[in-house]
């Protein structure tokens, strides 16, 4: 059942969710965050609308620095307005910043020590018919690898308005991951968020498998933990929104629990959060895990949904991996 | 800090050049050539243009000195132990486990360092950002920005150049350090730039062309800079690759490598005795 405390959405077993994209919350949390701290500052690579930053540039016209199509720029620019004692958010599509840029955000913001907030608009496979150019599937693999860089993908809008205020005021650089299309909004203004805690969000009374998941998919895995009980399985779902630092004590403590466990991310399954999770616990709690996310491939042009689908990101294929996973559990 | 008079600052930068000496060789490795042609040009920074304060070294309104060629670093380490910002004896740590002094600087560990610098084509845009950001709390203080001709093949550089060209960065200067030389040979073979003075002039920069061995040009330079409110500045300092070592002058094999403890003997009496314009006294 979902656990109280998560004061989830009403709806968010029903059809008829909210949906609105994660990208929208970046938006309104850059205004909070611009509200609370003159030291704020957006800058942005030609991409103003459509990564949500022109609220603020309306908001804050002098706060808002254009740099048009060029990323190191984007990123380089940032540290030098960091190193001064600004507080840059940089905005651009996930697969330009970071990854065209990955090494001056490496160099000049972390290894530098200053306080860039990176946003990677228009991540995943759900980005659809752009294709596999603009479908950005290494970015938490490149980041996460990072030292001194924090790893946030927000599950629906909600969260990600909380986690653009909260990277505000966290310390050094903060990569923010968010999507393009709409999603379910399944947290409500009440739901805890905080950067560096998983939050619990369905507690079954004798789970068998722990679903952990980031980002809009999380929405999926309740979904499946939803058809798993009522074909009498148990679960947890745990919406893992920092992957670094990761809660290593949540994942610890749900895969003793359960003995098992399902990783799902819109994203390469090499390197990305699952991997991340399986670190935590080849170390601490050796356990079995199955991986949802994208296998090695590239993504395509389509409707996201459909893509969803082709590379198996959605709630049945979750399930599936759930009964895999329990199946291959260690016996006594 | 007290300005030092030309006669002084020519003083000033043959020591230096021999505590660089000493440094590079008791390293084993890094670069000799960029840091010995850009030894006058930090000196005269450093004891003459700078307005900064060793003994306060994050006072926050001295002028910031961004060095984006990172490879460099041994001369502005030399030259900051000369002004008093850590002790001389720390020079000889350069490179080595535990030391401040890495083999490419980071800012974290020098205060008033500035940045983190070696990946090329980054440093004009940071200290673009910087001095963007401190127009727009109308500081007085100016931004400095070292960069070297090789990084000139970098995307990165020419965004920069175009950023500050845009906003009008009046408070940025930038110095190229133009020896035409990096780490393959010479830079009009590798990537030719010419002509620079005409690309910086397009993209809406002020330029000004020095010797960057003429103390008084160099003063005079940054000194013009300051009464241009209308565009960066960037002053091409045309320097020799390795200059007051006779044997490493104008040479790109010297561009990587230190010198062994018999060149770097050589090379002590060339400084000691200006390349023979003056006789020797230390032997």
């Amino acid at each position: 059942m979902l656990d109280p405390k998560a004061k989830l959405s009403r709806k968010v077993f029903s059809k008829d969710i909210d949906q609105v994209p994660t990208r929208n919350g970046y938006g309104e949390g850059l205004v909070l965050a611009g509200k609370k701290n003159p030291n704020v500052v957006a800058l942005c690579a030609d991409l103003t609308e459509s990564t949500r930053t022109e609220a603020f540039k309306k908001e804050f016209p002098d706060r808002f620095i254009q740099i048009g199509v060029a990323e190191q720029l984007l990123a380089t620019v940032a540290a030098g307005m960091a190193n001064y004692g600004k507080i840059p958010f940089i905005s651009s599509y996930a697969a330009f910043s970071p990854g065209r840029n990955w090494e001056q955000i490496r160099t000049t913001v972390a290894l530098n020590e200053v306080p860039v907030k990176i946003a990677g608009a228009h991540a995943g496979i759900s980005v659809g018919p752009d294709g596999a150019t603009h479908q950005m599937l290494e970015d938490i693999a490149l980041m996460r690898a990072m030292p001194k860089m924090t790893v946030v993908y927000p599950g629906d809008s909600i969260e990600a308005r909380k986690a653009t205020l909260a990277a505000a005021s966290y310390d050094g650089g903060v990569y923010l991951r968010f999507a393009r299309e709409k999603t379910a909004v399944f947290t409500t203004d009440k739901s805890p968020f905080k950067i560096g805690q998983a939050e619990v969000l369905w507690q079954s009374k004798e789970p068998q498998v722990a679903i952990v998941g980031c980002g809009p998919l999380v929405h999926e895995a309740l979904l499946a933990a939803h058809e798993l009980e009522k074909a009498g399985t148990g679960s947890i779902v745990i919406n893992n929104h920092t992957i670094k630092p990761m809660d290593e004590h949540t994942i610890i403590r749900a895969a003793r629990t359960c003995g098992a466990v399902v990783t799902v991310e819109e994203h390469q399954i090499n390197g990305g959060m699952g991997s991340a999770v399986a670190e935590v616990l080849t170390r601490n709690w050796p356990t079995p895990i199955e991986y949802i996310g994208m296998p090695n491939h590239f993504g395509e042009s389509g409707a996201p949904d459909e893509l969803l689908e082709k590379y198996g990101m959605k709630a049945k294929n979750i399930v599936a991996a759930a009964k895999k996973v329990i199946a291959r559990k260690v016996k006594d | 800090m007290s300005k030092l008079d030309i006669h002084q600052l020519e003083k000033k930068a043959n020591e230096i050049r021999q505590d660089l000496i000493k440094m590079l060789v008791e390293a084993g490795s890094g670069h000799s050539a960029g840091p010995l042609g850009m030894a006058d040009v930090f000196t005269a920074m450093y004891f003459n243009i700078l307005n900064h304060d060793p003994k306060k070294p994050m006072w926050g309104e001295r002028d910031r000195l961004f060095l984006s060629n990172g490879h460099i670093v041994p001369i502005r380490y030399t030259t900051m132990a000369h002004a008093g910002y850590f002790p001389r004896s720390e020079i000889k740590t350069l490179r080595k486990l535990g030391s401040k002094l890495q083999g490419h600087p980071e800012r974290v560990r020098i205060p008033a360092l500035e940045s983190t610098s070696g990946p090329l084509g980054s440093g004009l845009a940071q200290a673009a950002g910087y001095a963007y950001a401190a127009r727009m709390d109308a500081k007085k203080f100016r931004t400095y920005c070292i960069c070297s001709d090789g990084e000139h093949d970098a995307g990165n550089h020419w965004e920069a150049v175009l950023f500050a060209g845009k906003y009008k960065l009046s408070n940025l200067t930038a110095i190229v350090d133009r020896n035409n030389i990096q780490i393959d040979g010479q830079t009009e073979d590798i990537m030719p730039l010419e002509p620079l003075t005409e690309k910086y002039k397009a993209f809406n920069w002020n330029v000004i062309d020095i010797d960057g061995h003429n103390f008084q040009e160099i003063i005079d330079a940054c000194e013009k800079a300051k009464a241009v409110f209308d565009r960066p500045t960037v002053i091409i300092a045309h320097v020799i690759p390795g200059k007051g070592v006779s044997f490493m002058e104008n040479l790109p094999e010297w561009h990587g490598k230190p010198p062994n403890e018999k060149e770097a003997k050589k090379a002590l009496h060339d400084l000691k005795i200006l390349a023979g314009k003056i006789k020797s006294k230390h032997e």
